[in-house]
């Protein structure tokens, strides 16, 4: 399908083209989707953290990034109990409040409470909802045999909403699609890392957040346009420590917190929507692409606490990542009740500490509207890097 | 004993042989700390005792350890020190109580635990995954997560020839493969598989017998308490899964069920209200959160506890001896499988109990610490609320953290509860009794009419 959801961009300078960004992530009509809908499109929802969205995209299915929204949960706090993260409940209440609609949804066992999502959403809705095993056991050779054939039961399950067979052609098509997207977002992480002067962190953010909400292609057109304005900006660097930040790879923290950490530091490098950034690497176009597609997601991946793969230790990965940005500090951060993240940081703070690299710890959640306490600390923590 | 039966030596007995198995496990695992002997930590939803019975690994059960903690109101002091060696308040209090207890060298209530050589888990809960990786870092030792796909939609469970439960089997059965490689690597002992049909014959004959108690306590009055007896009967069906004494106490226990039903010997409570108990039991309070039904009455007839923590054994899986290790496959990926249905998609099951088990109300007990068996848990209500005309009660609690845990506050909410109940019978009592006086009545007219 050929349809055009986000033109508000085209022809406008970079500060107004951000600030169309920013309002179309801010809007939580979810404009993309309604005009995909009212062209006849059909939309798959899919909950964080990664998503083999090339395969809906082949059945001409428009695939939306589920990962919650700072919105107030009426509807679904009915369907919860309170010892939950935010992510869970206001991603169910965007559906039962009719704000997005779907045709299909696919949760993953990503963590305890999400993988409890397929069942609740199945109760929930007409539609049908299911799991994406994607295997817990990267290292077992037999794990990407397995996934190949996985994706091709879900494939199964998308062709029965797209009312059509997806061919082989189609998925390789799609993959070039996502290839390009692949390659401009790591385009758009390389600036952060080299010149993050000339592109704030929440400016970035808001760039890659879109990719879950419209066409591939249009993202890919939105990415080629401001990739060299941002080059071009004038921007002076400034006396900012460069951090890296973690805890952004499932519940979102809200777009005034990474600006309000932004003001204060340079952020060179994050697992913020790390789904959208997973594979690291081409998916070669040859061959059988499920199998491609699935080799990918476990052999060019990158890493997240939700994912168990003893060639990926979390704190060395982290560790890597502030070495290759050449970072002076972290800040790790969790979602309020997010287990895997809460555990997470714990393995990294030992590690920080170990390696004598300053860190900041902090909570969030995606409904949080202060954040004067957060910036005083913040702040301190950052003077004590540049002063001492 | 309730109804004035006489105490007979078989009455019982699963309970004190359970007791007895209990700490003699414990006992061999305080010596094997105490001799730095290897061992495996495992967990209750796929412990693969069959496979590590083979290679003689005393098996490590964490989340038993770490409840008899609570249990014996110790916890808070290690989730204390867990929580100041880093870990968060809002996490797994299992996982904090086992911290804990690595910490200090495994220093536990009941004894030494010894260091693990070899972690095996599954991902039925994905704590699992964390909490080894924990072990991990500390001890720098082998860790095997056998990657278990679930059900994949509602009722969508798919069987032996389904070309996706091959590719699930096919998935399972290679990872076995590779379990047992690291296992003689791990121990320098060559696998026997022999010893692995000696080990699966013993867990046929608990998953026979398991089933078989389960399905005895359809029995009015009921033959034992899911919550308190049933956490007994847990214990032995993971800490002698695969061993002689395992099979030999689940036909004990098929035989001493058959004695008291064939004699309607009940539990200790004078049975008004027949419940079901969803989710984890509340340990640090556990045999007052227990009175607390008992007292008006109530007895757990079941629970998905005795599902889900038994890794599916309920279901009465047995293995074929004469394929072993497809088998087992198959009947750990169902097994396991099942499992996490009972935790995600109990709704189809309770509305089958309901009628099977004589229920009066559904207990469910959420807990802050697993979001595993709690996070779908009221949406689940909602869904057999929606589909039965059921009495339900929601208690938010813990199963390890008495910070979390209102006694008072859950007490008036059970009161509650009962007295709705009660009220709900003599509604239908007297529903009934104005439906006989009818029923007089109308026969009684006929009779007129028809003089």
């Amino acid at each position: 399908m050929n349809v055009r959801t986000f033109e508000a961009w085209r022809g406008k300078p970079l500060e107004e083209v951000l600030y169309e960004c920013r309002e179309l992530l801010e809007d939580m009509t979810f404009p993309t989707v309604r005009r995909w809908r009212e062209a006849g499109g059909k939309v798959i929802g899919h909950f964080q953290v990664y998503f083999p969205e090339e395969i809906v995209h082949a059945a001409g299915i428009l695939p939306f990034k589920v990962c919650g929204a700072p919105i107030e949960t009426i509807h679904a706090d009915s369907r919860f109990g309170s010892y939950l993260c935010s992510i869970l409940k206001t991603s169910l209440e965007l559906a039962l409040s009719k704000r997005v609609e779907f045709d299909m949804f696919v949760t993953h066992p990503i963590c305890d409470a999400a993988r409890n999502l397929g069942a609740v959403w199945g109760r929930n809705f007409p539609y049908p909802c299911q799991i994406l095993y994607l295997p817990q056991n990267a290292n077992s050779p037999a794990a990407v045999t397995y996934l190949r054939n996985e994706y091709a039961r879900l494939q199964r399950s998308i062709e029965s909403i797209a009312g059509r067979p997806v061919k082989e052609d189609d998925l390789r098509r799609s993959l070039a699609v996502y290839n390009r997207n692949r390659t401009l977002l790591r385009q758009l992480y390389a600036l952060k890392r080299t010149t993050p002067w000339l592109v704030s962190a929440d400016e970035a953010y808001v760039l890659v957040a879109l990719g879950g909400l419209m066409p591939p292609e249009e993202h890919n057109e939105l990415l080629e346009a401001v990739l060299p304005e941002f080059a071009a900006r004038p921007n002076k660097k400034q006396d900012k420590i460069r951090v890296v930040f973690e805890g952004g790879f499932c519940e979102q923290p809200p777009l005034d917190l990474i600006r309000a950490i932004a003001r204060f530091c340079y952020v060179v490098d994050d697992d913020l929507l790390i789904g959208l950034r997973w594979i690291l690497k081409d998916v070669p176009l040859e061959g059988d692409p499920l199998f491609n597609l699935a080799l990918a997601y476990l052999e060019n991946s990158s890493y997240s606490p939700v994912q168990h793969d003893l060639r990926k230790p979390k704190e060395k990965m982290l560790m890597e990542r502030i070495r290759n940005s050449q970072a002076d500090a972290a800040i790790l951060t969790a979602a309020k009740m997010c287990e895997p993240g809460l555990e997470e940081q714990v393995a990294y703070l030992h590690a920080l500490d170990k390696a004598g690299i300053p860190y900041f710890i902090s909570e969030f959640e995606e409904k949080m509207t202060s954040f004067d306490h957060l910036e005083i600390q913040l702040e301190t923590f950052v003077e004590n890097i540049l002063f001492n | 004993m309730s109804n004035g039966q006489p105490q007979d030596g078989i009455v019982g007995r699963g309970n004190r042989e359970g007791a007895d198995l209990f700490r003699q496990w414990f006992s061999e695992l305080n010596r094997t700390a105490e001799q730095g002997g290897p061992s495996a930590y495992v967990f209750v939803m796929g412990s693969m005792c069959e496979i590590l019975r083979t290679f003689d690994l005393p098996v490590v059960f964490p989340e038993i350890n770490s409840l008899q903690m609570a249990v014996r109101r110790v916890a808070h002091e290690y989730l204390n020190q867990a929580e100041d060696y880093g870990y968060s308040p809002d996490i797994c209090g299992y996982v904090k109580a086992d911290v804990a207890v690595q910490l200090r060298g495994g220093e536990h209530p009941m004894g030494r635990i010894p260091k693990p050589s070899i972690a095996v888990l599954t991902n039925a809960c994905n704590t699992y995954i964390k909490w080894a990786e924990i072990w991990e870092r500390m001890y720098h030792i082998p860790v095997f997560t056998l990657d278990i796909p679930g059900t994949r939609a509602a009722g969508k469970q798919t069987w032996k020839g389904d070309p996706d439960f091959e590719n699930d089997r096919r998935y399972v059965q290679a990872q076995i493969s590779e379990l047992i490689t690291l296992c003689e690597r791990v121990t320098g002992t060559r696998f026997d598989i022999d010893r692995l049909r000696e080990a699966m014959r013993y867990a046929n004959e608990m998953s026979r017998g398991w089933k078989k108690v389960l399905e005895f306590n359809k029995s009015r009055p009921s033959l034992f308490n899911a919550l308190t007896d049933g956490t007994i009967y847990l214990g032995v069906a993971n800490s002698f899964r695969g061993a002689p004494e395992g099979g030999r106490y689940f036909t004990n226990l098929v035989d001493e069920m058959a004695f008291k039903a064939a004699r309607n010997i009940g539990t200790l409570t004078e049975e008004k209200y027949r419940l079901t108990f969803i989710g984890v039991p509340c340990y640090p309070i556990f045999r007052r959160f227990n009175e607390l039904f008992t007292e008006w009455g109530g007895t757990f007839v079941h629970s998905t506890y005795l599902w889900f923590a038994s890794g599916g054994t309920n279901l009465g899986f047995e293995y074929d001896l004469a394929r072993p290790l497809e088998s087992l496959a198959e009947g750990v990926l169902i097994s396991v499988r099942d499992a996490m249905d009972s935790m995600f998609y109990q709704d189809r099951a309770i509305l089958e109990m309901v009628d099977a088990f004589h229920l009066d109300g559904v207990v469910y007990h959420p807990i802050k610490s697993c979001r595993t068996t709690s996070t779908g848990m009221a949406d689940n209500r909602r869904s057999v609320m929606a589909a039965r005309d059921i009495p339900s009660l929601f208690i938010e609690s813990d199963m390890m953290d008495r910070r979390v845990v209102g006694e008072a506050q859950m007490k008036n909410r059970i009161d509650a509860f009962f007295e709705g109940l009660a009220s709900r019978k003599q509604q239908e009592a007297t529903a009934q009794g104005a439906g006989e006086f009818q029923g007089r009545e109308e026969r009684t007219n006929g009779l007129h009419r028809r003089s």
